[in-house]
């Protein structure tokens, strides 16, 4: 593999992992303050598979990079401008309606995502996408029959769910912006274009919205920055210091 | 009206179990819900490979002050029990 295609897959690898340990940590955040019990322990049942799909694509990102570093050391030893995250995932959870509607917005783009990548020419990319596409087919479940109870409920329900549709609905688009290094993944087979997905996940977001009558924005700003590393949010930086707090006390401290 | 779900017994069939195993209770809006809970509260260590919810509401209970009448006089017909007989091996669990 030459360099370039190698610095790529190190990219688009940092990006799944950086994803999923970004929206992990964030739904991590509502253990023990979730709004009912099981809420509680769906919540933590959820982080707990997306930092478990996280070992997974961070621990192949170092053995690509081959620098000896570790997942670990990705994870806890790296600064905000080195995540390649979508911004949408490192915004504050707000509250629980914002929390589980971004996480819908996530899970429909992670399945089908998930299920291309099943056929990746990379086995290791096929094999850890075909692992994490059934918590994920989970997650959507889970995800989009609450967005539709707490939309299509009560007055108060309903409009804390348009306010976190109104707010992270410009984060949705950078899911969906190529760069160079989709290109890349693309051209040697190992990954779809984002772009690709964009009509089949506005198709299914359209239908949960509408059940949870909830009206989506017209606009299609964007913000970008997050998967490039280039401009991130002022939250990611907090979230990093709590994150990252005791590796960063005491660097390789191990269990 | 109640602003609390409603709440839910919960049955789990283990993967060699033979038969669905009340495992406890749950809160939920609705039997969809309620599954869903049960998946997450109850089989997060594998326990399962299917799940039955009903509505507490919905279930008849015994009466415990009413022990005595009720099970006392099975107490001494040991022949009730089918115990005096070689059990075929073919005829399996009973």
């Amino acid at each position: 593999m030459d360099q370039t295609l190698k610095d790529h897959l190190v990219a688009f690898l940092l990006r799944q992992g950086d994803n999923t340990l970004v929206l992990g940590h964030r739904t991590s955040e509502w253990c023990g303050t979730a709004p009912a019990l099981e809420e509680d322990i769906a919540l933590a049942n959820t982080a707990l598979d997306l930092i478990g799909q996280t070992q997974l694509w961070l621990g192949y990102a170092a053995e690509v990079e081959g620098t000896g570093r570790t997942a670990n050391d990705l994870a806890f030893r790296r600064d905000a401008y080195d995540f390649k995250n979508l911004l949408m995932l490192e915004v504050p959870n707000e509250d629980f309606g914002r929390t589980i509607l971004r996480q819908f917005f996530f899970d429909a783009f992670q399945v089908p995502w998930l299920d291309a990548l099943q056929g990746s020419t990379d086995e290791r990319v096929a094999g850890i996408a075909a692992k994490s596409l059934k918590e994920a087919l989970y997650h959507l479940d889970r995800s989009s029959e609450t967005v539709i109870a707490l939309g299509d409920g009560t007055e108060v329900s309903n409009s804390r769910m348009q306010a976190a549709l109104d707010y992270l609905w410009p984060y949705t688009g950078e899911m969906f912006a190529d760069d160079a290094t989709d290109a890349a993944m693309s051209g040697a087979g190992i990954a779809p274009l984002p772009s690709t997905l964009h009509t089949g996940w506005r198709g299914k977001v359209a239908e949960v919205m509408t059940s949870a009558t909830l009206t989506t924005p017209d606009s299609t700003f964007s913000h970008k920055g997050g998967r490039t590393g280039t401009r991130h949010t002022e939250h990611l930086g907090h979230m990093l210091a709590t994150m990252q707090v005791l590796q960063r006390s005491h660097p390789g401290a191990a269990w | 009206m109640s602003k609390e779900w409603p709440l839910w017994e919960v049955f789990i069939r283990g993967a060699h179990g033979m038969s669905h195993r009340h495992v406890g209770s749950l809160h939920a809006a609705n039997a969809e819900h309620a599954i869903r809970n049960a998946r997450d509260v109850y089989t997060r260590r594998n326990e399962g490979v299917s799940i039955w919810v009903v509505e507490a509401a919905h279930i008849a209970a015994s009466n415990p002050s009413e022990k005595g009448p009720l099970y006392d006089p099975a107490r001494d017909k040991v022949y009730r029990h089918p115990t005096f007989y070689d059990v075929p091996d073919d005829a399996g669990n009973m």
